[in-house]
C-alpha cells in the first residue's frame, strides 16, 4: 500500500490508499449474518470494534458494518449471494472514504487533541473502534496497536483531515498525555 | 457540556458529537384536525425550567436518534432511551420523580399521575 501523502511531525503521518471497503447493512439478528461475513473472509465484530485479520470487519452502527478487504467487488457480490432473500444492503464503497495511518508513542495523543474521545489505553484499546469526529469532521478511529492508529473520514473532506493532523502532530506539539 | 449516552451504540458522546432534534414526542396533527391543533403541532413547543424531554441524533457516531430526558437548569441527565417510542419509560419516569419531585413536562409527571402534587414547584 502506497502512501500518498505524509507528514513527519512527532507521530508519522500518512494519508495511504484506502483500499477496498464494502458497506453491509442488515439488522444484527439477520439469519446467516455472521456466516457471510465469514464467506468473505471477515469475523464479525463486537460491538464498538475492528477485526483484525486480512479482511477487517469494523462496527459502525448496530445494523451496519464496514468491510476492509482487498477485493471489495467480488466481497459485495458474494455478501449479496449469501445473504439473498434477507434484507440487507450490501455495497462497495471503496471511493468513498480516505484513510490515513499514524504512528509514533504518542499516536493516543494526537488524536485526543482532536476527537472528544477517552483515548486512554484501558478505554480505548487496540481492536477498538470508535466513529467520532477529528475537529470539525465525522471520522472513526482504531489502533492496531499502541504504536500504530488509523483514522478514516469521507474522501471529500480527507484535504482537511491530512491538514489538520499534520498540525496537531507538528514537533513542538507534545503535551505528555497517556 | 452536555454528554449523553447513545442507547443505539453504547457510546457516551459529547454534545459536539450530537445533533440536537428538538422537543420529543410531539405528535402530528392528523389529517382534518382544526387549526388550533394545527397550529399547536407546528409551533407549540415547551420551553421548560427544569426536566425536559428532547430528539437527538448520534450525528458524528452511529448516525442514529435517540431520546433524552434532562434537566435544562441544573444539565444533570436522567436517562436516554430509544427513539422507537410514544412515550418515556416507566423506570426512567420514576427516576425523574425521584430527582425532582412534583415536576411536570407536557402531560407527564405530578400534576397527572398525582393529584394533589400540583403545587410543588421546579426548584
Amino acid at each position: 500500500m502506497s502512501d500518498l501523502r505524509r507528514a513527519h511531525g512527532y507521530v508519522e503521518l500518512a494519508e495511504v490508499a484506502p483500499g477496498g471497503m464494502v458497506l453491509l447493512r442488515a439488522a444484527p439478528d439477520t439469519d446467516g449474518l455472521a456466516e457471510a461475513v465469514a464467506g468473505v473472509g471477515g469475523e464479525l465484530p463486537g460491538r464498538l470494534r475492528i477485526s483484525s485479520g486480512d479482511v477487517q470487519v469494523a462496527w459502525m452502527a448496530p445494523d451496519e458494518l464496514l468491510i476492509l478487504t482487498p477485493d471489495a467487488h467480488g466481497a459485495t457480490v458474494e455478501l449479496g449471494r449469501l445473504l439473498e432473500g434477507r434484507h440487507h444492503l450490501a455495497l462497495d464503497v471503496s471511493d468513498l472514504r480516505a484513510r490515513f495511518t499514524l504512528r509514533g508513542a504518542r499516536v493516543r495523543e494526537v488524536l485526543a487533541k482532536l476527537a472528544p474521545v477517552d483515548m486512554a489505553p484501558a478505554a480505548m484499546p487496540p481492536g477498538a473502534f470508535r466513529r467520532t469526529r477529528l475537529a470539525q469532521i465525522p471520522a472513526a478511529l482504531w489502533l492496531s496497536g499502541e504504536t500504530t492508529a488509523h483514522a478514516i473520514c469521507f474522501r471529500s473532506v480527507a484535504d482537511y483531515a491530512f491538514a489538520t493532523l499534520a498540525t496537531v502532530s507538528r514537533e513542538g506539539g507534545e503535551i505528555g498525555l497517556f | 457540556m452536555l454528554m449523553l449516552r447513545c442507547p443505539n451504540c453504547g457510546v457516551t458522546a459529547d454534545e459536539t458529537e450530537l445533533a440536537p432534534g428538538g422537543e420529543a414526542h410531539i405528535a402530528r396533527a392528523a389529517t382534518g384536525s382544526d387549526d388550533a391543533a394545527f397550529e399547536a403541532y407546528m409551533f407549540g413547543r415547551e420551553n421548560p425550567k427544569g426536566v425536559h424531554f428532547e430528539r437527538w441524533r448520534h450525528a458524528m457516531g452511529c448516525g442514529k436518534w435517540f431520546h433524552a430526558a434532562r434537566c435544562t437548569v441544573t444539565m444533570q441527565v436522567f436517562g436516554t432511551y430509544p427513539a422507537q417510542t410514544l412515550s418515556p419509560p416507566d423506570d426512567l419516569l420514576e427516576k425523574i420523580d425521584a430527582a425532582r419531585p412534583g415536576w411536570r413536562w407536557r402531560d407527564l409527571g405530578a400534576g397527572h399521575r398525582h393529584t394533589h402534587d400540583h403545587h410543588d414547584e421546579e426548584r
